[in-house]
């Protein structure tokens, strides 16, 4: 089992000069990510670089984000989370079917994955997520109103996803534990030799495995099975696409939403009059979700460059990575109005949160019932309370808080 | 007023459907239709606005 206060190498140390030696794994970078964006946004050119992972580029205007999430023909998905190593398996397919994918299979692989997760579907899970919502909170125990303090993180968002997403496909819940250890694994130690990445990769493979043969074993309805059934062209998916696309399924369905319902939590404990809105107002949650998503939005996607070609001045070479960051282009003031501050019932907002083009987050309708149920029911629970303590977030493309220290002033 | 959803840009956001569900549909792929011919009832017509104006894809046209 992976721990997640283990002791790892990194190979590249602290960052002094974001333009030019860029690294997102730095713990500085999530922790002033607003401040260091609208840096970027107020310069000519704003593209950071870096010798890191054997060459990497950051746009972070709306612009060039946008621009590179539609253009399939110069960058390939083929790796999506940027590390030390390559992916090994090749494009179009790649290693984690669809996210990894590019035309014309990308679209073949899609369409196996989104029945089971549109939207009149994913809504019947909507009891069942209102329910973990309130054991989770019942699980907090005796609240006094001005002093006990819970953790929004730890207590609350992290467990929500996992538990959902580990039903889904069939997994033991009681691997919850487990699940968030190979998330950590893949999406935060992304600065280590490659062969300690090999390792911890292996060790999650040989999991999904077991998994895999218990479901042969014991077939049942749930999407491990649907899986490991479904066909293109009459022919079953192989072993290594229906793992790739489980993998797919287990990392992008918990570090994701955890961090969104963190961020939002840290939100409304850190503004009283939003707070107070929404806990007088529930109404106003069919904006104040979208303007979470687009504020706090948690997921930065990433490419590599096919081939040698200058974009927009930037010499990008071949198997350079390239970052996709959408929390940034939400925030650019030359796409959105007042874009730096957070406008609960905020009317226009075209947000890139799930991303750009044909790969629009699989699992957005899931997300955004997660996101909405856990506000609402914590809000419900909780309609005063303040961030109060120490905050770490996470490191890398994922932005959350890890630890949300949260003073409860009221209970209802 | 006339709203039409072009399902090639469409990429499955539901944005349109989550705020005007009289007019938008979506099917088993998620992506969005338009209900019956897309003619908007004029009560309906700010609503209708407000689904063109949250389409990430710019994939909702208003034809008046």
């Amino acid at each position: 089992m992976t721990d997640i206060d283990d002791t790892h190498t990194d190979l590249y140390g602290p960052v002094t000069d974001w333009a030019n030696d860029f690294d997102h794994a730095v713990p500085e970078y999530n922790e002033r990510a607003h401040e260091i964006w609208a840096e970027f946004q107020a310069t000519e050119c704003p593209m950071a670089r870096s010798e890191r992972y054997s060459g990497l580029w950051a746009p972070f205007s709306h612009e060039f984000v946008h621009e590179i999430a539609y253009d399939t023909d110069h960058f390939t998905s083929q790796g999506v989370v940027v590390n030390t190593g390559r992916p090994m398996i090749e494009a179009p397919v790649g290693p984690a079917p669809p996210i990894t994918s590019d035309p014309p299979f990308h679209n073949i692989a899609r369409r196996l994955l989104l029945p089971p997760f549109a939207p009149k579907v994913i809504a019947e899970w909507e009891p069942e997520v209102r329910r973990l919502c309130n054991d989770l909170l019942d699980r907090m125990g005796d609240i006094t109103d001005g002093e006990s303090i819970v953790d929004g993180a730890t207590q609350y968002a992290q467990s929500i996803p996992v538990n959902v997403i580990a039903r889904m496909l069939g997994f033991p819940t009681e691997d919850e534990e487990l699940f968030r250890g190979f998330v950590h694994d893949v999406l935060e130690r992304i600065n280590e030799p490659v062969e300690e990445r090999m390792q911890f990769m292996g060790l999650l493979d040989a999991y999904l495995d077991e998994q895999i043969t218990d479901h042969i074993n014991n077939p049942r309805d749930d999407l491990t099975t649907y899986l490991m059934n479904v066909e293109i062209d009459g022919n079953k998916l192989s072993h290594e696409h229906v793992r790739g696309s489980i993998v797919l399924l287990l990392i992008a369905g918990i570090d994701t939403t955890w961090s969104a319902i963190g961020s939002s939590l840290w939100h409304l404990g850190t503004h009283p009059d939003d707070l107070s809105r929404l806990a007088n107002d529930p109404e106003v949650m069919t904006f104040a979700l979208e303007e979470f998503l687009r504020a706090y939005a948690p997921v930065t996607m990433a490419r590599l460059v096919k081939e040698d070609h200058d974009f927009h001045g930037c010499p990008m070479k071949a198997n350079d990575w390239v970052l996709l960051p959408f929390p940034a282009a939400n925030r650019d003031p030359a796409q959105f109005e007042r874009a730096t501050e957070f406008v609960i019932d905020r009317q226009v907002n075209r947000h890139g949160a799930f991303g750009l083009g044909i790969h629009r987050c699989l699992g957005s309708n899931l997300a955004r019932l997660e996101l909405k149920v856990a506000i609402e029911e914590f809000v419900a629970r909780f309609p005063s309370f303040t961030v109060d303590g120490d905050v770490t977030w996470s490191v890398g493309q994922i932005r959350g808080p890890r630890r949300l220290p949260l003073r409860v002033l009221a209970t209802s | 007023m006339r709203v039409e959803v072009d399902t090639d840009t469409c990429q499955g956001h539901n944005r349109c459907f989550t705020i005007a569900p009289e007019l938008f549909d979506v099917d088993d792929f998620g992506t969005a239709v338009v209900i019956g011919d897309g003619s908007v009832p004029v009560e309906l017509e700010d609503k209708a606005r407000l689904a063109e104006a949250n389409c990430p894809e710019f994939a909702i046209k208003i034809i008046e």
